[in-house]
């Protein structure tokens, strides 16, 4: 009751005492956890390595500098290839993602007791697994190359993609389905007409950022043998050649940022 | 030309929104519904073609002979029924991201199969009789517009399209001038009486403004807590019948003068 009346004078707090006291012992417990997890973090660091690094940092960019700008000449097709990974896994990712977004949204599915908990668990689980940890996998199923990045790629934007699918046909505005039902269209009428003009710029939105997203993440999937550019980043990191791996680290940056801004573009001009 | 027997909804709530609604309209007669807000004006026209599906009694399409009887049946056939039944919009329920011309098309997905509507492949007679809708609502250089550029009174007009390309023998108006300044709202409910007229169409109106209902309908149906309270003609409705739909008030500058209407 923060509305106290004493004396005809009427007060306001926004809370009233014990409110007040749970939140400070929420705090102080809050604190002691933090302080508690500091504690054993530090206890298990070496700290001689710690207060090295500045050192060993400024050692290992004097030895990148410059890079090795020649490199360049292998770099153009595994780059490529970490294009086509990003970008073809994207589509497959979309592809699939569409029939799970209908299926696991509440106003489409056909079934909410069964079919809906199927979808939201395919969401959910190719969401929970890293695209790295996929790539794993699947070179040991498939071997190595470019297939298996590809298809980590795609099983990992699954989820994502149809999660914000299926919430954008849920805020659908219904009076146009509606609409189109009183025409006497079909159930697939219906979905092509009331609501995928609906949820196109969703979609468009979707999937430039999911493309974006899987752009970065497939420059690193090569480190576990599934193609692009990171078998390069792994071999030289095996070798110690710095200034090459200096130059692909450049270039992966260059790569994101051009991929950043394609991604604006194309979402402004949809939106 | 639709005959309501009965009519019941009762949503999972438990409020009753229509208590046994006994109806007949022939063809060619524009009624209007008037009622206060949840008096069931809009479930009962969603009844009328289950957008709502109605808990029991029936609903009959047609006169004679041709009759069908819609609340039993199965959704194939209620697709074709769908097709007899215009329908107009509060706010105006348009495909928003879709041209005019695709919106009035639409109006006869029931006609033609998935890939032809999905690919935009109507046939002609249905891209002229769009046309000439449109000529006739006044839009027919708008065809090419996005529906989200028009004015309110432009978008409705592009819903009269759609409810009129189906070919219907029923219109079903849910408030169609709820959004729209008054002078639109005459000129549409003008527009939907002169074609309820040109076509021999019955139509159902909801409308809560009872100046306009009274200026182009010729019936009246008061509905009060999904029960009819009063039906007859315009002329009929006074303030007493007023109080008894929608309450105490004093109605005497919302209802036209008996010697006016007379003149």
């Amino acid at each position: 009751m923060p509305i106290l009346d004493s004396a005809g004078q009427k007060t306001w707090q926004l809370r009233n005492r014990n409110e007040q006291l749970v939140r400070w012992a929420g705090w102080l417990v809050g604190v002691a956890i933090f302080m508690w997890c500091w504690q054993r973090i530090s206890e298990a660091t070496t700290w001689a390595f710690v207060w090295d690094a500045p050192r060993i940092a400024a050692d290992m960019a004097s030895r990148s500098w410059p890079p090795r700008w020649s490199y360049m000449e292998t770099l153009w097709a595994p780059l490529w290839d970490t294009l086509n990974i990003a970008t073809i896994g994207t589509m497959l990712a979309l592809v699939m993602a569409v029939p799970v977004a209908f299926l696991a949204a509440r106003n489409t599915t056909p079934s909410a007791v069964f079919v809906r908990p199927i979808a939201l668990l395919i969401i959910v689980s190719t969401r929970s697994i890293n695209s790295l940890i996929w790539a794993l996998l699947l070179v040991s199923i498939i071997g190595p190359g470019v297939l298996a990045g590809l298809i980590a790629i795609a099983l990992r934007s699954i989820g994502f993609c149809a999660k914000l699918l299926y919430e954008a046909i849920e805020e659908i505005d219904t009076t146009q389905v509606e609409a189109i039902t009183a025409t006497g269209a079909s159930r697939w009428q219906v979905m092509a007409y009331g609501i995928m003009p609906q949820i196109m710029p969703a979609f468009a939105g979707v999937a430039v950022f999911r493309w974006d997203i899987n752009l970065r993440e497939s420059t690193v999937l090569g480190l576990v043998g599934a193609g692009g550019i990171g078998l390069q980043l792994q071999s030289s990191l095996n070798v110690l050649a710095w200034p090459q791996v200096a130059l692909i680290l450049i270039v992966i940056l260059v790569a994101v940022v051009v991929s950043e801004w394609v991604s604006a573009k194309v979402r402004g001009a949809i939106i | 030309m639709l005959r309501l027997q009965k009519l019941t909804k009762t949503y999972r709530t438990g409020d009753k929104a229509l208590n046994a609604v006994d109806l007949e309209i022939p063809k060619g007669q524009v009624l209007a519904l008037i009622g206060p807000s949840g008096a069931g004006k809009s479930t009962l026209i969603r009844c009328v073609n289950r957008l709502v599906e109605p808990t029991s009694g029936k609903v009959h399409l047609g006169d004679g002979e041709e009759a069908v009887e819609i609340t039993s049946m199965s959704s194939s056939r209620l697709r074709r029924a769908r097709r007899e039944m215009g329908m107009i919009f509060q706010e105006y329920a348009l495909v928003e991201r879709l041209t005019v011309m695709e919106n009035v098309l639409s109006g006869r997905l029931g006609y033609v199969g998935f890939w032809r509507s999905f690919l935009r492949k109507y046939p002609q007679s249905d891209v002229d009789e769009a046309f000439r809708l449109l000529d006739r609502v006044g839009l027919l250089e708008m065809a090419d517009k996005r529906a989200d550029e028009l004015s309110g009174g432009q978008r409705q007009r592009v819903g009269i399209a759609r409810a009129l390309i189906q070919n219907p023998k029923v219109l079903l108006v849910d408030e169609p001038t709820a959004s729209l300044d008054p002078k639109t709202s005459r000129q549409i409910m003008r527009l939907i009486c002169e074609l309820c007229a040109e076509r021999e169409l019955a139509a159902i109106i909801n409308i809560h403004d009872v100046a306009l209902a009274q200026m182009f309908c010729q019936r009246i149906i008061g509905l009060q807590k999904g029960e009819i309270r009063f039906d007859g003609s315009p002329d009929d409705l006074g303030p007493d019948v007023l109080t008894t739909i929608y309450g105490e008030e004093d109605w005497k500058a919302t209802i036209r003068p008996a010697e006016e209407a007379a003149a």
